[in-house]
């Protein structure tokens, strides 16, 4: 008896932990197995079989035809679909979370449809405009600049499907902001302008860091919405699907691997920054 | 102030919601006016409410759309399975690693996803090493067995891709829940579930194990295929009935599960959204048999220029997730989903 209970403590104890610990292997395996497979010199044309040990691809990163190309537009794809996602979504999480008013369930609720909506709806809906856009009256209206489809119609997709993730995360952290921080600079004599960017903002800033970090991932990964809106212009992952037919080179894996290791390090440096903004909030509310 | 004040907030939101009016709204009633269109893309399209369009979607591919919802379904529950065990370790057990466990969870997300598909093609394939554990060491699988271009890949692929999907919204739940209310339903004898534990989890270890079997075609549809599978269904009724009665108490069933149902909701429906729209996994982890609606959607559009039957399939997907939406949220019922004071 006693060692049946003794084992069931143990299952008690143990068995959750290390389920955890488990599944945190089993999500973190592929990305290893990419970090691996960066330094691999493949014995085919696809890197999927491991050959031996090597650094070829990692000193020639860009070793591929339009590689280069397809990054560059990644990245000004990014940058400015992410700037501009965040503007706009953090203007609309400041007005549904400071203001009340008629409407604001509604828009709740259309802020939500988006992210609610399959990829490859949203991706297929946008180059049925696009096309339509070849033809009057649309044509005159757009001036022909949504058609061919290029550089201009994956950003214009890419700031739509991230304004709803902007939206979302900034209104996360306004929703626990506390609002006795303004009244207080108020009641100092700030106005309305001086305590938004003195306090406001300071405080809010690392939800709009965080939502721009989730957005500027966001896009530089987006796949099946890209396939749509790009035409004949290549991004990094439309660059890997086009790739993947002839031959899977392990620049791929290379560029996944800086990809990862950036993300990763711009995300613990936001939270650090975070954590240090909140601690500093705290120390201004503490002595109530 | 000169400016009405309800003028305010619409101004603040004025540019975000007209970009979305543009290339959220817009676009979708122009695949509906597509989806009721004929024509070809060299004469240009016509809207001429060819209803067809909708028939001849559905009617021409019933096999893709039989995949995408067995496969997204599959994948939930797969999800759920795997996701709700560590969510419930990370909100109740991860203490002060808590954040850094969350972190670990969405790590995946900072690879491009394609590449994260084409390492599953390297874990799952002949020479990879789940087959290589399963063949040579254990000998549980027959030399030709393959992992790869079957249902049980593209099922391992989503079930994978979107697991992290359904692990946050879980732990929000959980960690939401107030600890005195777990222990109160201790102190009113809720103890170990043995009986219940026993009996639920044995029937749903061998239903589970039964659902696979069939759904990812290792057994036919028939009496036949029903007996070869019950052997392995038993073994799943054991585990499951292990789990059932050891692991689980009472006070789960009572307080912390139904408290944790708005993230059950939540999680499944953003898993199956993406999940039965996908053409990825199914592209590279799959075969020409185990094509999704997604599939059919990317191939229409983008190498038959056949827009019509594309938008149609592209809405009666989107009218299966609402519908399903629909159902699960009588069956569950909860506002939680979009986060709004709606």
């Amino acid at each position: 008896m006693s060692t049946a209970r003794r084992m069931r403590a143990l299952v008690d104890r143990w068995a959750v932990p290390a389920f955890t610990a488990l599944v945190i292997g089993y999500l973190l395996l592929p990305v290893a197995i990419m970090i691996a497979f960066s330094f691999n010199d493949p014995p085919g044309r696809f890197n999927f079989v491991w050959g031996e040990f090597s650094l070829a691809a990692w000193g020639n990163p860009l070793g591929r035809p339009r590689l280069d190309d397809a990054i560059t537009t990644s990245l000004g794809v990014a940058v400015v679909s992410t700037v501009a996602a965040t503007s706009l979504g953090t203007l609309i999480a400041l007005a549904l979370s400071r203001y009340q008013f008629r409407g604001q369930g509604a828009t709740n609720l259309f802020i939500f449809v988006p992210m609610a909506t399959p990829e490859i709806v949203l991706g297929a809906s946008l180059l049925t405009l696009f096309v339509a856009t070849a033809q009057e009256p649309l044509r005159t209206l757009t001036g022909g600049a949504l058609f061919p489809l290029g550089f201009q119609t994956i950003l214009v997709a890419h700031i739509m499907f991230n304004i709803s993730y902007v939206v979302v995360t900034v209104r996360a952290r306004l929703q626990g902001f506390d609002r006795r921080l303004e009244e207080a600079a108020m009641d100092l004599g700030a106005n309305e302008w001086s305590t938004f960017w003195r306090v406001t903002f300071p405080l809010i800033f690392p939800g709009i860091m965080a939502a721009a970090l989730l957005a500027f991932s966001l896009s530089i990964d987006d796949f099946i919405i890209t396939t749509f809106t790009a035409g004949t212009s290549n991004t990094f992952p439309i660059w890997v699907w086009a790739s993947i037919r002839n031959n899977l080179p392990p620049q791929i894996h290379v560029i996944g691997t800086i990809i990862f290791v950036v993300a990763v390090g711009l995300v613990v440096i936001s939270t650090i920054v975070g954590n240090r903004n909140n601690r500093a909030a705290a120390a201004v509310l503490a002595p109530r | 102030m000169r400016r009405p004040r309800w003028l305010i907030p619409w101004l603040l939101m004025a540019p975000g919601l007209l970009w979305l009016l543009a290339f959220f709204v817009l676009p979708n009633l122009q695949m509906v006016a597509m989806s009721l269109s004929s024509g070809t893309i060299g004469t240009g399209f016509q809207l001429t409410w060819e209803f067809n369009n909708y028939l001849g979607a559905f009617g021409r591919f019933p096999d893709n759309f039989r995949n995408s919802l067995v496969y997204g379904g599959l994948a939930t529950l797969l999800t759920f399975l795997i996701g709700y065990p560590l969510a419930y370790g990370i909100a109740f057990r991860g203490g002060r690693y808590k954040n850094l466990l969350l972190f670990l969870v969405i790590a995946p997300f900072f690879t491009s996803f394609l590449i994260r598909v084409i390492s599953w093609r390297i874990i799952l394939g002949d020479n990879g090493p789940i087959i290589a554990i399963a063949r040579d060491v254990l000998s549980l699988v027959p030399a030709n067995f393959s992992i790869i271009n079957t249902p049980l890949a593209v099922v391992s692929g989503l079930t994978y891709q979107f697991l992290p999907f359904m692990v946050l919204p879980l732990y929000v739940s959980l960690e939401k829940i107030d600890h005195r209310l777990i222990e109160a339903a201790r102190d009113l004898y809720a103890g170990p579930w043995r009986r219940g534990g026993l009996v639920w989890g044995a029937a749903g270890g061998a239903l589970l194990v039964g659902v696979l079997l069939f759904a990812l075609g290792y057994a036919d549809p028939s009496l036949d295929g029903l007996l070869g599978s019950l052997p392995v269904m038993v073994v799943g009724g054991f585990a499951g009935a292990g789990i059932g009665s050891l692991l689980v108490s009472e006070s789960f069933v009572r307080v912390t599960f139904p408290l944790s149902l708005p993230g059950v909701f939540a999680g499944s429906i953003l898993v199956f959204i993406p999940a039965i729209g996908d053409f990825v996994n199914a592209e590279l982890l799959g075969n020409p048999k185990t094509q999704m609606v997604g599939n059919v959607i990317q191939g229409r559009f983008l190498q038959q220029n056949d827009y019509p039957t594309a938008a149609a399939l592209s809405f009666i997907l989107m009218a299966a997730i609402l519908v399903a939406i629909a159902i699960y949220a009588r069956v569950l019922g909860t506002e939680e989903l979009t986060g709004g004071r709606a």
